[in-house]
């Protein structure tokens, strides 16, 4: 019996169970590997539980959520969470430093209606999970990898270091060195393929914290480029801003000025 | 070799032309991305000519130089290590067949390769990734495919970046070996010199007389006012021993302070050679390959197994990466792994420089 | 040319559960030629690859005059082994090799032996034992010297005794944190020393983490036993096996193709530090 796959959606924008159909033609392949019985962005036809593999997008946001997961967490034997939202908070979590109270009255014609937790948080801080993919939006290739790993029975393995290795593999100019350009790469996880470096722009973290990183020496490079203050805790702030480190730097930040 | 030729600026393009002519892919320094690569060049218009680097710790630009001078870029980021390492490559496929499976090579495609513009560092880079691929108890085939059918022109600095202490290292601003031809460049004209028997005939090909005494002197003067003028040096006496005796110097926690373990140094340096294996099977699982990939001692993995990290801060990435590049690298492979071509102190994002912090070793054994 | 990293097909013959997540698995070449061909020395490494998974260094625990039928003790302890640990006899799975130095056991030959192991790493180990006991005579006193943190933790515990029967062996096992089962000694497998009585002309050859081989090299060092005569079998990340990826280096050495057995002289001086 081939495996039974799921894809479920939390708080997100679609764009990381997207890259399932943007494999296109490893999705046909794939199709013949394993059963997609729950893809509601898919396909219409949703199977009940159990799965083997759960694959899920999007942070909690609700109450509905945090119930919800429980029972996807009972139902699959491996969960995945793709994509910064799931995995970290997701750019929503900016949400957790501020008065979501107030959001909801000046927002909502009717906040009645609007059922919300004050937070966005990862889905490992509700329940366990077995592997984590990050990006925003996850990689294509970090995607097939992993469920081709599952298949094989083996835990999926992806790079942990930061993006400048990528970055210099594919013959990138660094723009710290060579344009002064602000660039989270030295403390950002690999996986993207060095994107924005690649379009002379500086990286915005959005693969997340790289498994091994010196945020004090990395502040005082941002310092000397004239990022500072407000600024810097901006760019800590992003989309991967609920990570426990660079939360933290950017707390550390942000107190100092106060 | 033969004696010193004078080259005229425009046989340049000659030359560029006979090389393509022999069926090789011409490849120079080349403005990209505001630094200088080595990309294909047709003409003598695809050089970054005219052009000059500004480097020190942490920083490159590129400036106006001096017209009609070609080669006036030092170097940029990119050595010739991909071309013969390259950065992402598939060493063997593994194939289902029924219940077995077959390995197969994956050899690259044979191509030729000439370079124009080689400093004398990089051809002593290429020099060492030659020992350690080629002349070690393994042979790597890939590398061997890759390096075959290179010609190589040099050129002999006759400025040096600021970042630069080749001097110290031996291995330039002169090129002694290692190339097919080699140039110097002066205002009106190079010196060309042939360093094999294809540099030789090349040199005929483009019908040179030869240099007069005082061109080859002026030639002479140039290079050597380089090396004198290099104002980095690198202290390289008694040098293993220092390095292994400071293992444990408070040194290495001070670096490690400013090191961000971001691996540039690592990427940009022309004979680092680590790299990591890495399996991508096809979707299918029916097929998949043994990749791969540049490496770096700067990554948390790189001494990591099962429960036991041997490396796991970053003061003992930072150790292992300088004592293996100065010190056991000539224990392992009889010479030193720094051609002292000065890219992991302009390409490291915080400035660290490998010299300032053998300085402060030295200086700190000596207390 | 050929690459060294080309991976040749091998089948499980035999698979023999050692204690729960270690197993010894046999295997033979697929290929005729490549099986007569193919020749090892005691102590050293296949790598071994599950398909599209990835590959490890095992040592070979066989013995070097059958080398039609290669022996590997795996313990599961991470994905790739983990994958390993479900193989069944029939399945085909990869392996290139022999890498790495093996054990000094010509250098070893008419003089005494002292074996220590510590903790799980012992594998290596067994396949050395095994070698000397398929020559014993050509061997004077064996002793082997075995530390585990617990019982639970003791391999090959009926081959132990096995080798305590046999003449001109004594084996001493201890235990940190003994249970009411353990009938052998207690403490850290260094404590055996002080009472080890053996001739300077003694050979030590061991492996385990790093302190235990460190103060039990000292140890030896004191007993007079030269440092040309004290082998340390070192592990580090060894990915290529050819020397060539560079993880496995240890300050000048490679441990795949300059160990992983090092002299305790080649490598005293390294144990002073932590991180290398």
């Amino acid at each position: 019996m081939k495996p039974r796959v799921a894809v479920f959606k939390f708080a997100s924008c679609d764009g990381c169970q997207l890259q399932f159909l943007n494999a296109e033609d490893e999705l046909l392949r794939l199709a013949g590997q394993v059963d997609l019985v729950y893809f509601p962005e898919a396909r219409s036809r949703s199977l009940p539980g159990p799965y083997d593999i759960a694959f899920v997008e999007g942070s909690i946001t609700t109450p509905d959520d945090a119930r919800r997961i429980i029972r996807v967490r009972e139902e699959s034997r491996y969960l995945v969470t793709i994509g910064a939202c799931a995995t970290a908070g997701g750019i929503q979590a900016l949400r957790n430093w501020a008065d979501v109270e107030q959001y909801r009255r000046v927002v909502y014609p009717s906040p009645e209606f609007i059922s919300t937790l004050s937070t966005s948080t990862p889905i490992s801080e509700h329940v366990r999970v077995d592997f984590e993919v990050w990006g925003c939006p996850i990689d294509k290739g970090q995607l097939l990898a992993v469920t081709r790993s599952l298949l094989s029975g083996a835990k999926p393995v992806l790079p942990a270091y930061s993006v400048c290795m990528e970055c210099k593999r594919r013959g990138n100019v660094c723009v710290v060195v060579a344009r002064g350009e602000p660039c989270l790469g030295p403390v950002t996880r690999t996986g993207c393929g060095a994107l924005c470096p690649a379009l002379n722009r500086g990286c915005y973290g959005c693969f997340g914290p790289a498994n091994d990183e010196n945020m004090e020496s990395f502040v005082k490079l941002l310092a000397q480029q004239g990022v500072t203050g407000d600024d810097a805790v901006r760019r800590l702030r992003g989309i991967n801003g609920y990570v426990r480190l660079w939360r933290e730097t950017a707390d550390a930040i942000a107190a100092q000025k106060k | 070799m033969t004696e010193p030729m004078y080259m005229p600026k425009a046989a340049l393009e000659n030359l560029i032309a006979l090389l393509r002519g022999d069926g090789y892919k011409v490849l120079g320094p080349v403005s990209r991305d505001a630094g200088v690569a080595f990309e294909e060049v047709r003409a003598v218009s695809d050089l970054a000519a005219g052009v000059r680097d500004s480097q020190e710790a942490g920083r490159y630009r590129l400036e106006p130089g001096v017209p009609g001078e070609i080669f006036g870029v030092v170097n940029g980021a990119g050595s010739l290590k991909p071309f013969f390492f390259a950065p992402d490559e598939n060493l063997i496929e593994v194939r289902r067949e029924g219940k077995s499976f077959k390995s197969s090579e994956v050899i690259p495609p044979p191509r030729r390769l000439a370079f124009v513009g080689v400093r004398a560092c990089d051809l002593a880079a290429v020099a060492v990734q030659d020992r350690i691929f080629l002349h070690d108890r393994f042979r790597d085939t890939h590398y061997e495919t890759r390096r075959k059918d290179v010609f190589m022109v040099a050129v002999n600095c006759t400025r040096s970046a600021p970042t630069c202490f080749c001097a110290s290292m031996k291995t330039g601003p002169e090129a002694t070996a290692g190339f097919d031809l080699s140039l110097t460049e002066m205002d009106e004209c190079f010196v060309a010199k042939s360093g094999s028997s294809a540099g030789e005939a090349m040199l005929e090909r483009l019908g040179l007389r030869t240099a007069s005494a005082g061109e080859a002197e002026q030639a002479r003067t140039l290079t050597d006012r380089c090396a004198a003028g290099m104002r980095r040096q690198l202290d390289t006496s008694d040098l293993p021993r220092l390095l292994y005796e400071q293992a444990d110097s408070p040194r290495w926690k001070e670096v490690a302070s400013r090191c961000l373990s971001c691996t540039n140094c690592t990427m940009v340096c022309p004979t680092c050679f680590c790299h990591a294996v890495v399996d991508q099977q096809e979707i299918d699982g029916n097929m998949s390959r043994r990749v791969r990939q540049w490496d770096s001692c700067f990554s948390l993995e790189h001494a990591h197994i099962h429960g036991i990290n041997f490396r796991p801060r970053i003061e003992d990435r930072y150790r292992q990466w300088l004592t293996h590049k100065l010190a056991s690298w000539i224990d392992q492979f009889g010479t030193s792994g720094c051609v002292g071509c000065g890219r992991c102190i302009t390409w490291c994002p915080v400035g660290i420089d490998l010299t300032q912090e053998v300085a402060a070793i030295r200086a700190s054994a000596i207390k | 040319m050929t690459t060294p990293y080309a991976i040749y097909p091998a089948r499980i013959t035999e698979r023999r559960a050692e204690t729960s997540g270690v197993y010894t698995f046999t295997m033979r070449f697929t290929d005729p030629g490549i099986r007569r061909s193919y020749r090892f020395k005691a102590g050293q490494f296949n790598m071994i690859y599950a398909f599209g998974v990835g590959e490890v260094p095992i040592s070979i625990v066989s013995d070097p005059e059958e080398p039609e039928a290669l022996q590997h003790t795996i313990r599961i302890v991470g994905r790739v082994t983990e994958v390993m640990g479900r193989w069944k006899v029939g399945d085909i799975v990869g392996v290139r090799g022999p890498y790495g130095n093996g054990w000094p056991v010509d250098e070893a030959r008419g003089r005494d032996v002292v074996i220590v192991t510590g903790g799980l790493g012992c594998a290596p180990v067994v396949g050395l034992i095994n070698y000397i006991f398929r020559r014993r005579d050509q061997y004077g006193e064996l002793h082997i010297l075995h530390g585990v943190k617990t019982p639970n933790d003791l391999l090959y515990r009926e081959r132990f005794d096995e080798w305590r029967r046999a003449p001109r062996t004594r084996v001493y096992l201890t235990a940190d944190r003994p249970d009411k089962s353990w009938h052998y000694r207690i403490g850290v497998v260094t404590q055996l020393f002080d009472e080890l009585a053996v001739p300077a002309s003694s050979v030590a050859m061991m492996c385990g983490p790093e302190v235990m081989m460190r103060l039990a090299a000292r140890a030896f060092r004191d007993k007079g036993i030269s440092e040309d005569a004290i082998f340390l079998s070192m592990e580090r990340r060894m990915e290529c096996a050819v020397g060539l990826c560079g993880h496995c280096q240890y300050r000048e050495y490679f441990a795949c193709k300059d160990g992983p057995v090092f002299s305790y002289r080649a490598v005293r001086e390294l144990f002073r530090t932590t991180g290398i």
